[in-house]
């Protein structure tokens, strides 16, 4: 029987010139099945929980299907503290993510040189046999621990338990290094503990939000994004220092448009007037901290008008933002950022972050930042791992002792040979991260990946770093799996399941499956004993008083909290993990290993004259270069655009909409154009753009050659000394109106 | 029964998910959207301000597109929304040309098609979708004829505004300044 | 500075980045409505004027072509239908507010009618037409003797079915362009001009032509008037109207509309034929010509600019 549209098109050529466009009938076909009659629409039908694995995010949600049983929409579920109900737009395009024609469909062995992208199709056998083999090879050869693990997202518990079964303790995730590790490592300095993600910050009752470095609604946190706007309802004020006029500056009560490279002035600054003024919280900082004498000499002569020769912000609106802060206090929040890797200083200056949020008492204080507990979730049983001969660190003696992850840019370099250093990394195994786009200076990671022996690329779509694999095995999307329990920590203890809304498409298959069939031929099956991941899933969740069945039907738990309050209590005897059991406002960790205990502002180098700094950011519709061939994203927003000041552009000649190449200070021009977008809400002396656009793996027909990426430009990396941040914002742009002669790198 | 959407432009960041969230509940093809987001910015660095609002058709009172259909397609049903037939859709284009808001388009299947206030999930006491998703829960839905509704209750509160009056159109989408 | 962007991408088809729903088949649809309703209007009037015989071609030959011209247009409204098998749909009801209801009835009024004019003088162009069936010729017999009646009919109906290709248009006043109400006349003068321009370019008689040079001119100095009118409303309205204008002040339509439509079609046949009534040779093709390639070129500029033109981004 011919539904409907097949009956237009038969017809229509009987009657000749259909004005109809014939391709997006074609794409059409591919989203889910018959358009709705009418306004009438399907009754919701069966619908199954997942936890969304677009960003990091994690939010839980509902798949429903169609009555053909097809995935139709996804929709949050409100009983998860994530999300509260409510996606955010990645999370509700999560069908396009399954729907994608591109994505990878088999395992390919590459029968070449590596980057010429000529594989061959082959059989999970014969993949995981190639594999097993090479690791083999290699732990002989050089030892186990020389193989690594890089990986963002689900996929890495099983790869990673696969790996420490093999001998290697190196996993690392490039959200530490290259994100936002700096952080983390002040606020262990200062209060004893990271900030976590999801952040521990009290949005949803703060009275004042500083945003510092964080561009939150163009960022989509979803939980602070949400909690953001329902603070704007209770009517707290939000703070913003920012070059760029972003949306959470057109929302301030004050921006602060600061000269790029300067924050650390600001935040001296603004400590400085707190203390001064004697606007901190006195009774906090007594009781809970360490160092405020020194901090207090430290900061002496870093007056506003000091940094307002620095910033270029006027003195009084230092002042004015530092009194609503006070005025706000305990209810208020100095954001800890997230991706805070910009010059090579930021641990210093996340401390400073630190500092402030000490200062006005703000951590462990509603509407500041709250205390979060997670739910243990136990493992299945397993034996014990076998301690690793070496991990990175002895790659690197003597240094980033105060990095409590594994550095993914450390792992990179530490795989091109050096004469100084014994061995190398032989082999990684790449799970849902196109290294391509997340370490900066290409060059490099493409230099380490010709010296290794084997590499594994475990993902979806064919991204860049695909193309650089000796085998490549297709995932299938977190639509059609199940994974471990989601435990994250947040308010109140809460788990979440993730279960299949659909049978795997093509011949992908999931990371679990995948590290048991390794951990088979590698005789490591005592760390796999399930016999299927419902068998362990419902052993897990009958370890914390539910079952499969239970959380199949409901999707999220959450626990009552077992230990600590949400807040600290009023006069509360409270020790934090530090050297002095107090939250170090003067860091004796830091001085221990030889680095300034209280941060110091160094300006940082500026543009060339006929350049500008490159500063890159995020867009609400992406997540990082993930989703730029989804359809139903690709829809918002297909490519990025180049934010020039109008006074710059008139003069360069440019006009609004008009395509332009960007070169940077190494001579490097993005292998595609950009569009030029001329804006008011950018500083004179800064180009921005959004971050991950400018695929070149032609497999991603939707996105390959849409707008440049700001990866490749970004050749110059300051190195964070105290736990190898790799700073990525000092490269500096001029405007090329033609493509390099030459081909563009891959 | 008149329903009608408000807007806070204020909390609205763009993120567009009531876009997205529209396209999969509604089975919008893709290449095309029943609604949008448009970012105005006024001002010169650094003295600038920035309104954010979420656009779909806006259901007027009184809608030009309803008036100009030669085949009736175009009708309005409970609660003012206003649908299309699609079996009686000749797709002349008459409904597109005579929207001031441009806020319909011609669906590849031939007949027009645009945002319906997501009316089979209104029968059965649900939000449109756009609303359901939005993040910042910027947008309120309901019905204007009943003074408890969400939508009634915040434009007793806040000041707003609706696109083009002067068109003469008379739209029940309303946008919170 | 003011920068309105569409942040989510819209892109829908036909629809952005400007309108362009409509393309050749509606404007030619009231290039060729407009010239069977000039046409058949002089035919009408002259004939309950009683003038028939002396102006032969305006009564009995021009309207043979209108049958024609109504199904190619016809025909090219089908095709711009993007729903086609609906297309029935448009008379199972009658919607007075709707212009294309009103157009689509009065087609089909007018169609018929003009097949039966056609018909009925049959014998101008075929003379050894023979009907055949005796049902057929009776028929032609009776409708011959009430063609008076069909003329006031016919003469009625065209007048609409002027008028209609003209406020078609200004009923969508979404379109900044369109929204005047001195659109109707416009192209209500502009079809009876084309159908002028016609019977002058059929006619073998002097004075018909004579008289038709002059109906022509008459007409064509209406037109400039209602044109010079419509700008003026235009530059004195709102702003969405100022820049509707601006499209043909100096913006992408200046010059075809002025070179195409003012110079080519109106002036310089007005020109051409006041020079031929001062008796002066000008083969009468090529002012006829120029009127009518101005005609369908303002039917053309009209509806894509107007398109162009938007109250919104």
């Amino acid at each position: 029987m011919t539904n409907r549209r097949d009956f237009i098109r038969i017809s229509g050529l009987g009657i000749g010139g259909l004005a109809l466009s014939t391709s997006s009938l074609a794409v059409y076909k591919h989203f889910s099945s018959s358009p709705p009659k009418g306004a009438e629409l399907s009754v919701d039908t069966t619908r199954t929980p997942t936890v969304c694995e677009i960003c990091f995010w994690k939010c839980a949600g509902w798949v429903y299907k169609n009555e053909e049983g097809k995935i139709w929409k996804i929709v949050g579920n409100k009983e998860d503290q994530h999300s509260n109900g409510r996606l955010c737009p990645r999370g509700t395009g999560g069908p396009g993510m399954y729907y994608d024609e591109d994505r990878l469909k088999t395992p390919l062995i590459r029968t070449e040189e590596r980057g010429k992208q000529i594989f061959r199709e082959a059989s999970w056998d014969e993949a995981f046999d190639y594999i097993a083999g090479k690791m083999k090879a290699i732990a002989e050869e050089h030892g186990p621990e020389c193989v690594a693990l890089l990986t963002h997202g689900s996929g890495g518990k099983y790869l990673g338990t696969l790996l420490k079964a093999f001998g290697s303790d190196n996993i690392a995730a490039p959200s530490y290094a290259q994100c936002r590790g700096p952080r983390e490592v002040a606020y262990y300095m200062t209060f004893g503990e990271g900030v976590g993600s999801p952040e521990r910050t009290d949005i949803r009752d703060t009275k004042c939000l500083v945003l510092i470095g964080s561009h939150l609604g163009e960022n989509m946190h979803n939980g602070q994004v949400q909690e953001m706007s329902d603070a704007i309802d209770k009517g707290a004020s939000i703070i913003t220092v920012d070059p760029r006029y972003s949306i959470a500056a057109s929302k301030s009560k004050y921006w602060l448009p600061i000269k790029p490279a300067t924050d650390l002035a600001l935040l001296l600054a603004w400590i400085h007037v707190l203390i001064y003024e004697e606007w901190y919280d006195k009774d906090y900082v007594e009781k809970y901290t360490y160092g405020f004498e020194q901090l207090k000499a430290h900061v002496k002569n870093m007056t506003p008008e000091w940094a307002y020769g620095i910033t270029t912000l006027a003195p009084d609106l230092i002042r004015k933002s530092a009194k609503e802060m006070a005025d706000a206090a305990p209810a208020v929040i100095v954001h800890p950022g997230r991706h805070v890797t910009w010059y090579g200083d930021d641990t210093q200056r996340s401390r400073a972050m630190a500092i402030l949020n000490a200062l006005l008492g703000s951590w462990g204080r509603r509407g500041g930042f709250y205390v979060p507990e997670s739910m243990t979730v136990p493992d299945w049983p397993h034996p014990a791992f076998p301690a690793p001969r070496r991990t990175w660190r002895d790659a690197y003696p003597g240094k980033y002792n105060l990095a409590y992850e594994t550095i993914a840019s450390g792992i990179c370099d530490a795989t091109i040979p050096d004469v100084n250093r014994g061995c190398n990394f032989k082999g990684w195994i790449v799970n849902g991260t196109n290294l391509i786009k997340t370490i900066p200076d290409t060059s490099k990671t493409l230099e380490a990946i010709q010296n290794l022996d084997l590499l594994v690329v475990i993902d979806t779509m064919p991204m860049a770093i695909t193309g650089w694999a000796d085998v490549v095995l297709p995932e299938c999307t977190y639509l059609e799996r199940y994974d471990s329990i989601r435990d994250s920590p947040h308010r109140k203890p809460a788990i979440a399941l993730r279960m299949p809304a659909a049978e795997p498409m093509y011949n992908t298959k999931p990371a679990y499956w995948i590290a048991k069939e390794l951990a088979i031929r590698l005789g490591l099956e005592d760390y796999f004993s399930w016999n299927s991941m419902e068998e362990m899933l419902d052993w897990q969740l009958k370890q914390v008083g539910t079952s499969l069945e239970e959380m199949q039907r409901i999707g999220v738990k959450t626990y009552d909290r077992s230990y600590d309050d949400l807040y600290f209590e009023k006069d509360q005897e409270l020790e934090f993990y530090t050297n002095t059991g107090k939250i170090e406002l003067y860091s004796t960790g830091l001085a221990a290993e030889g680095f300034d205990p209280l941060p110091v502002y160094t300006p940082h180098e500026e543009p060339p004259q006929g350049f500008y700094r490159l500063s890159y950011g995020r867009a609400p519709m992406h997540t990082f270069s993930r989703t730029a061939n989804n359809a139903l994203l690709k829809d918002l927003m297909e490519e990025n655009a180049a934010w020039i000041n109008p006074k710059v552009a008139k003069e360069w000649g440019i006009r609004n909409g008009q395509y332009i190449w960007l070169e940077n200070q190494d001579g490097v021009r993005s292998s595609f154009p950009i569009r030029a977008r001329v804006t008011e809400r950018i500083r004179w002396d800064s180009v921005y753009m959004v971050h991950g656009f400018g695929h070149t793996n032609k497999k991603l027909s939707r996105a390959y050659g849409r707008g440049a990426s700001d990866s490749e430009l970004i050749t110059r990396v300051h190195v964070d000394p105290i736990m190898g941040g790799t700073g990525m914002r000092g490269n500096f742009v001029t405007f090329k109106f033609e493509p390099k002669e030459e081909e563009a790198a891959s | 029964m008149r329903y009608a959407m408000a807007i806070d432009t204020k909390k609205c960041v763009g993120c567009s998910d009531c876009v997205v969230a529209c396209q999969t509940e509604n089975n919008v093809p893709i290449g095309y959207c029943r609604d949008w987001v448009v970012e105005v910015t006024d001002g010169t660095y650094p003295q600038l301000e920035i309104e954010i609002r979420s656009e779909r058709c806006n259901q007027c009172d009184n809608a030009p597109c309803v008036r100009c259909c030669p085949t009736g397609a175009s009708h309005v049903t409970d609660g003012g929304i206003v649908l299309v037939t699609q079996i009686k859709c000749i797709g002349c284009g008459a409904c597109i040309t005579s929207c001031p808001y441009d806020a319909r388009y011609p669906h590849p299947d031939g007949y027009v098609d645009k945002c319906t206030f997501c009316i089979h999930r209104v029968k059965k006491g649900q939000q449109p979708a756009c609303v359901a998703a939005c993040p910042t829960k910027c947008m309120y839905f309901g019905d204007l004829d009943n003074p408890n509704s969400p939508v009634s209750e915040i434009l007793k509160v806040r000041k707003y505004k609706t696109l083009i009056p002067e068109a003469g159109t008379d739209p029940q989408l309303y946008f919170l300044i | 500075m003011r920068e309105e962007i569409i942040v989510s991408g819209r892109n829908n088809n036909l629809i952005d980045p400007h309108l362009h729903i409509w393309h050749w088949q509606i404007p030619l649809y009231l290039f060729l409505g407009g010239l069977a309703a000039g046409i058949l209007f002089f035919a009408a009037y002259f004939t309950i004027m009683r003038k028939e015989n002396k102006y032969r071609t305006a009564v009995r030959i021009a309207p043979h072509i209108v049958p024609w011209i109504l199904v190619i247009g016809l025909l090219s409204l089908l095709l711009d239908l993007k729903h086609q098998l609906y297309f029935w749909r448009l008379y199972t009801t009658i919607r007075l507010e709707s212009p294309m209801s009103w157009g689509a009835w009065v087609l089909m009024l007018v169609t018929p009618l003009s097949f039966i004019w056609s018909a009925i003088h049959i014998k101008e162009i075929f003379p050894n037409w023979d009907w055949k069936y005796k049902i057929l010729i009776e028929l032609e017999a009776f409708l011959s003797k009430q063609k008076i009646i069909l003329a006031w009919i016919m003469g009625l109906s065209s007048i609409v079915l002027g008028v209609y290709t003209g406020i078609l248009f200004s009923a969508f006043n979404a379109r900044p362009l369109w929204n005047t109400s001195i659109l109707g006349p416009l192209f209500l003068a502009s079809g009876l001009s084309a159908g002028a321009a016609v019977v002058l370019l059929l006619s073998k008689k002097h004075k018909e032509r004579t008289v038709f040079a002059r109906i022509d001119i008459g007409i064509i100095v209406v037109e400039l008037f209602l044109i010079v009118h419509m700008f003026m409303g235009f530059l004195a309205s709102t702003q969405v109207q100022i820049d509707a204008a601006e499209l043909f002040l100096g913006g992408p339509w200046t010059a075809p509309f002025w070179i195409f439509v003012v110079i080519l079609g109106m002036i310089i046949p007005i020109f051409l034929e006041v020079l031929e009534l001062r008796k002066f040779k000008v083969p009468v093709v090529i002012p006829a010509t120029l009127v009518l390639f101005g005609s369908l070129m303002l039917r053309f500029i009209i509806s894509f600019a107007g398109q162009e033109s938007r109250w919104l981004y």
